[in-house]
């Protein structure tokens, strides 16, 4: 019994310097930004109490329709291209032997890459008229969009540089690769599956834990999107808006609230809607992973 | 053993907490500054004749753009740096707000006489009768043409006309070069949505009322203005090739526009003069005022301002630098500075153009060298001639939000979302919601 309270206390020791982080740097200010969500406040004069008033204002606000869609059509095309491409790069490294570590490597070295670094390099490679992407894209008989300029193309090429990114998900997926039975493939193989049916009913239920992990903590990083398109469309306050609202993500535009209006009561709003549309989402794709999602640990 | 660890942690955070040391605000000699760095002789020289005037005083300078989050952070937070560097529109608009305090008694105290500035920048940095900055820069607004591309074309330079709009788009359709579908060279671009304001100031309208509390965008004047540019846009490329293409300029280096034919005239900043002396020295260019649609030149003048922040701990001393730093002999001792700093890398110099008249006198009667560039001595007296005629958009207190809103209704109309009539009473409405949020009205 003593020593069971030995141990909860070491265990509240240990938990105790996050504990306190959370309290004072994650918990306190979403209280106070809850707070400020029903207030006026410019940061420059008291706040006012003005109730749900910001919270009607964004019913109504054309603006978090469009931002809110901006986002969503992010995420929607971002996450699936993601995870397949990540997916399938982590397979070819599963078949690249000896060289898998050096591949890995090299796969990873992107995710390196400073976000602004990379906004800046991206504009440059996407310019619809001297572009390098719509270059390459000539060579094989192709006309490339304006993928920078063109208010219909700038979120696919948004989603493109996105991609960037993908090594770190891909080692994800290597590792989970690694832990399915190989004795399951050696069975199937001998009932005669093909490689198709093995990847469909032995290495998709096999990582499909992992899958959903990456698929919850990507959606959520696609809603919550902001430096990319910051630097590469807002970061310049010379040319700020110069693109229209097509690269408007939601966070941007809570962002633009915040500290260029000092709308801070507004923006707090803003902050905890998109915390239930998160939440939500994020619901939706637990209730849906007792359905899709195996894990070995528990019956099927 | 419990009671001394945790006595032992209580120590190490209270030591920890007092080894942040004396913040600068206790400092009674300390004047920190926000906005402004050290990058050439005009920001190095003036320093260096404040320190020598000061010698007392520590000069911190935080080096770096301004940044509107992080000084508005420190305002709320009460410990605002001494001294706030940022472009005059922005300053007037935390004038407007309070996020700056008057210099009416720091301007007496050293006798400043405000009449040695130029008007217009003077008008941005005043709210309500009362200063809240010292005007440093000032920079115009003029048009920058390519000679061959325009004499190609059979126009002359010299006569291209910014008054009469329907020959300028005339003159436009004809310089401008498309090759297989894809745009070459740039005929004229007006500069929008930046330069949105200088349009509308040319067809006889400012955008914000002369008390900045109101905004003028549904104006039929304005949208005509607005038509007028972004036709002469959409007329040359559809505005994602258009964009596009300016975005693949050097602008800032030797293969700029200009050197490599991408674009026969726009307006711009006067500063590229000096850009385009230093950098492609041999280009063929000609400088000349943007007219009004009477044929009376006239321009936009910009650039930044010093002010003191609410809060600031030391006002005394930061007045004292800001006083120091935009004085004409100041200004003369950075000109020399800067030119002799040109000199050793055999370049010309072109000026400093700032916001004091007689600061501005001394150094092109003293110390401007153009050394024969054609490009300097051509352009400076075209912005010296231009200097008098500028106008400036009053301080607003919902600032950002109304040039956000009609560079917004510019775009809309550029891409082909909505008439010039309808963006720009969307864009009116935006704005007065906006402002009635800052002001209440």
């Amino acid at each position: 019994m003593a020593r069971q309270r030995g141990d909860t206390r070491a265990a509240w020791m240990f938990l105790s310097p996050w504990i306190a982080g959370f309290l004072v740097f994650t918990a306190g200010p979403m209280i106070f930004s809850l707070f400020l969500s029903l207030t006026r406040y410019d940061m420059l004069k008291p706040a006012t109490f003005v109730g749900l008033d910001n919270y009607q204002e964004l019913v109504t606000d054309p603006k978090v329709g469009i931002a809110l869609y901006n986002t969503l059509f992010f995420t929607v095309l971002h996450v699936p291209l993601l995870i397949v491409l990540a997916l399938a790069l982590a397979s070819l490294l599963r078949r690249a032997g000896r060289a898998s570590g050096f591949f890995r490597t090299v796969l990873y070295l992107p995710v390196m890459t400073p976000p602004v670094a990379l906004a800046a390099m991206f504009l440059l490679l996407l310019n619809g008229q001297t572009g390098a992407i719509n270059e390459l894209l000539g060579w094989f008989g192709f006309t490339g969009p304006n993928w920078t300029t063109d208010p219909a193309w700038i979120k696919p090429g948004l989603v493109l540089m996105s991609l960037w990114g993908v090594g770190s998900t891909a080692v994800i997926y290597l590792a989970a690769l690694s832990r399915v039975p190989q004795e399951l493939y050696e069975a199937a193989r001998l009932d005669g599956a093909s490689s198709w049916k093995q990847f469909w009913h032995i290495t998709l239920p096999g990582i499909s834990g992992t899958i959903y992990f990456t698929v919850i903590v990507n959606t959520i990083a696609s809603l919550q999107t902001f430096t990319e398109a910051y630097a590469m469309f807002f970061g310049n306050s010379e040319v700020a808006d110069n693109q229209g609202d097509s690269a408007l993500f939601y966070v941007i535009y809570l962002f633009q609230q915040a500290f260029s209006s000092l709308r801070m009561g507004y923006a707090s709003a803003l902050a905890w809607a998109l915390f239930v549309v998160i939440a939500v989402i994020t619901a939706v794709q637990v209730r849906a992973s007792r359905r899709l999602v195996y894990y070995e640990s528990e019956p099927r | 053993m419990g009671r001394a660890w945790i006595l032992a942690v209580v120590a190490a955070l209270a030591t920890g907490c007092a080894g942040l040391g004396e913040s600068p605000d206790d400092a009674p000699n300390v004047l920190t500054t926000m906005g402004f760095g050290l990058p050439d002789e005009h920001a190095t020289a003036r320093v260096g004749v404040f320190r020598q005037k000061y010698p007392g005083i520590d000069l911190r300078i935080t080096e770096g753009a301004f940044d509107e989050q992080q000084f508005l952070s420190a305002v709320a937070s009460g410990e605002p740096p001494d001294l706030v560097y940022a472009d005059r529109i922005k300053l007037g608009g935390f004038a407007a707000r309070g996020a700056v305090q008057p210099i009416d008694d720091c301007l007496r105290r050293h006798r400043v006489d405000m009449s040695v500035f130029r008007p217009a920048a003077v008008r941005q940095v005043t709210v309500d009768g009362h200063t809240y900055g010292l005007p440093d820069f000032a920079t115009v607004k003029l048009m920058i043409l390519n000679n061959p591309a325009l004499r190609a074309a059979g126009i002359d330079p010299a006569t291209l006309p910014t008054d009469d709009w329907q020959a300028l788009a005339e003159q436009t359709r004809k310089v401008t070069a498309v090759d297989g579908g894809r745009i070459r060279r740039i005929g004229f671009d007006p500069k929008l949505p930046d330069f949105f304001p200088l349009w509308a100031k040319a067809n006889g309208v400012e955008l914000i009322s002369p008390d900045g509390r109101a905004a003028v965008l549904d104006d039929p004047k304005v949208v005509e203005a607005m038509r007028f540019t972004t036709d002469l846009v959409k007329a040359q490329a559809p505005w994602a090739s258009f964009k596009a293409f300016k975005d693949g300029f050097d602008e800032f280096g030797a293969g700029n526009q200009y050197a490599k034919d991408q674009l026969a005239a726009m307006p711009m900043d006067s500063f590229y003069i000096n850009t385009l002396a230093t950098n492609s020295p041999d280009v063929d260019v000609t400088v000349k005022p943007m007219t009004d649609r009477t044929g009376t030149p006239f321009t936009e003048l910009g650039g930044q301002a010093w002010a003191i922040p609410r809060g600031a701990a030391h006002p005394e001393q930061a007045c004292d630098f800001l006083v120091t730093m935009t004085a004409k002999d100041t200004w003369v001792t950075a000109a020399k500075a800067r030119r002799d700093g040109l000199a050793a890398k055999g370049r010309p110099y072109g000026g400093t153009f700032t916001a004091n008249r007689d600061a501005d006198a001394a150094i092109f009667s003293e110390v401007y060298r153009p050394a024969g560039n054609r490009i300097v001595e051509q352009g400076v007296p075209v912005v010296l001639s231009l200097q008098e005629k500028a106008f400036a958009l009053p301080p607003s207190p919902a600032a950002p939000d109304l040039v956000r809103v009609w560079r917004s209704a510019a775009i809309r109309v550029l891409g082909g979302e909505q008439t010039a009539e309808a963006a720009l009473a969307q864009a009116q409405r935006e704005a007065d919601l906006a402002l009635r949020r800052v002001i209440g009205r």
